[in-house]
């Protein structure tokens, strides 16, 4: 049976021209990315783009039918506000879609300087009430907002009834579990904060080291995060995944290494009222982004023909070998 | 490890004809490391009694083999499965995905790795199919295995 739900938007990410023209071509309705610079989450070495690379890029999308969403998505440095404000300009001027900001004084800066510039809030502004997500829909007449990968299902629905621009969330990929763009455990670690500089857990601060037998240590500035014995899956050097001793057992005390998969809850988030289903990964490869990208693509199209999709192939991408649900099936509260 | 006894001196002219070409045919690669085109990138498949030395600068790269690993003096170490690895530089695979799986290895400057991977990562059309091409009178061998190699990969994968 078809479902009576409305076609959602799949957002997909892209870190480079090459991982977007594979987004396009592999079903996006829409692609997400940033410039090369400290204005985007996830500012990583030989990642991004250039605003010329970026025009070329959004050319080619729009030639395909897609849309482009340029993520200026971290909290401007005092005294610097300048790269942050010329790069919504940059964008503007290229041909963007839609700008996804989290800063408040950003969002102002859009709307009025740029009024007919169709705005997101971005999920690092942690919006996860209808009176905060209303205000900014009040004030700078946002669209859509990206909502934290901390609410379940009711909490979105109930969200949903209570305002009225669009919601996009999260379905595949990393999974942080922290108040967005309010954690501060990385710049702890490394002096590097990934709300204003987009480095969570920086590379340049990452070490990898093997011993004899095979055992992995990773370690962030001088902390340790986590050892693997030599089979053992591994994940990401972030702090909230690493293992640490409790009581003198190793445990994952924050968050297991491991992606959130929600293709099994489309028909639920669809019907709590959600417009666009967003895949995380903008750091990961092309070849993830096309895997990824047409699995969801295949997942919707089954889902809205009334077919039963299936991404059980999905697993061998995910951080770990491990996939969750994540708080849409909230048990640990 | 029947290779060992053989000696490398063959392969530093064709790994310095295949490095200038991929700068040749794709300029943007190595520019977009940035800083770390500089650096010294150790290339250890772990299948095979050699290790490849790259330094990706893009005016004057560097691509040699070294016998051992412990006479290199490196940045940053990349190690794995050869064929894993060529599948990664083809783009076929994610190297997040292989880092979880255990599969590659990284140790020393983990950004220049994480540089590389993305310039890597940028490139359109196939840069094995470009080092084949780079290969002169080699290039029809060269071809040939690779072709045969994706027909046994492509099997592999369907069996799987």
């Amino acid at each position: 049976m078809t479902p009576d739900t409305a076609l959602p938007e799949l957002i997909c990410p892209a870190g480079t021209p090459a991982s977007l023209r594979s987004a396009v071509d592999a079903g996006a309705d829409a692609v997400y990315c940033g410039f090369a610079n400290e204005t985007n989450a996830r500012n990583f070495p030989g990642l991004n783009f250039g605003k010329e690379e970026l025009a070329e890029s959004i050319q080619h999308a729009h030639n395909k039918g897609a849309k482009v969403l340029v993520a200026i998505n971290t909290f401007p440095q005092a005294g610097r506000t300048c790269l942050w404000k010329s790069s919504v300009d940059d964008a503007v001027e290229i041909g963007a879609d839609a700008l996804i900001v989290a800063d408040i004084g950003l969002a102002a800066y859009v709307h009025r300087t740029h009024p007919d510039m169709r705005l997101h809030l971005s999920v690092q502004a942690s919006a996860s009430s209808p009176d905060t997500i209303n205000y900014y829909r009040q004030r700078f007449d946002i669209k859509r907002v990206v909502l934290p990968r901390v609410l379940t299902l009711p909490e979105i629905a109930a969200i949903n009834k209570e305002i009225d621009c669009e919601t996009e969330v999260f379905v595949f990929g990393g999974l942080c579990v922290m108040a967005e763009g309010r954690c501060s455990l990385s710049s702890y670690a490394t002096g590097k904060s990934p709300n204003m500089s987009g480095v969570c857990s920086p590379a340049s601060h990452v070490r990898y080291e093997q011993n004899a037998v095979g055992d992995m240590t990773s370690r962030l500035g001088d902390f340790v995060i986590n050892r693997f014995s030599k089979d053992e899956p591994a994940g990401y050097p972030t702090i909230c995944k690493g293992r640490y001793k409790v009581d003198g057992k190793a445990a994952y005390i924050f968050e297991e290494p491991t992606s959130l998969n929600a293709v099994q809850m489309l028909p639920d988030l669809l019907k709590a009222g959600v417009t666009a289903l967003k895949i995380e990964g903008r750091q990961r490869s092309r070849a993830y982004v096309a895997e990824v990208v047409s699995a969801f693509r295949e997942a919707i199209d089954d889902h809205m023909g009334g077919r039963t999709p299936d991404l059980q192939r999905l697993i061998a991408l995910t951080e770990g070998g491990r996939q969750t649900a994540g708080a849409y099936r909230k048990t640990w509260r | 490890m029947l290779l060992r006894p053989l000696p490398l001196f063959p392969l530093r002219p064709l790994l310095d004809r295949i490095v200038l070409a991929v700068a040749e045919k794709h300029p943007r690669l190595f520019r977009r490391l940035g800083e770390h085109s500089q650096k010294i990138y150790a290339i250890a498949p772990t299948d095979l009694p050699l290790v490849f030395v790259l330094q990706p600068d893009p005016e004057y790269p560097i691509l040699e083999p070294e016998r051992n690993l412990e006479d290199v003096s490196y940045d940053a170490l990349v190690s794995g499965p050869f064929m894993k690895l060529m599948d990664l530089v083809e783009g076929r695979l994610d190297g997040d995905a292989m880092f979880f799986s255990r599969d590659l290895t990284i140790e020393g400057d983990t950004e220049a790795v994480l540089a590389l991977r993305n310039a890597l990562d940028d490139i359109d059309g196939n840069i094995v199919d470009d080092i084949v091409e780079s290969l002169g009178i080699l290039s029809l061998p060269a071809r040939q295995a690779v072709v045969c190699y994706r027909k046994l990969r492509a099997r592999a994968s369907n069996d799987a």
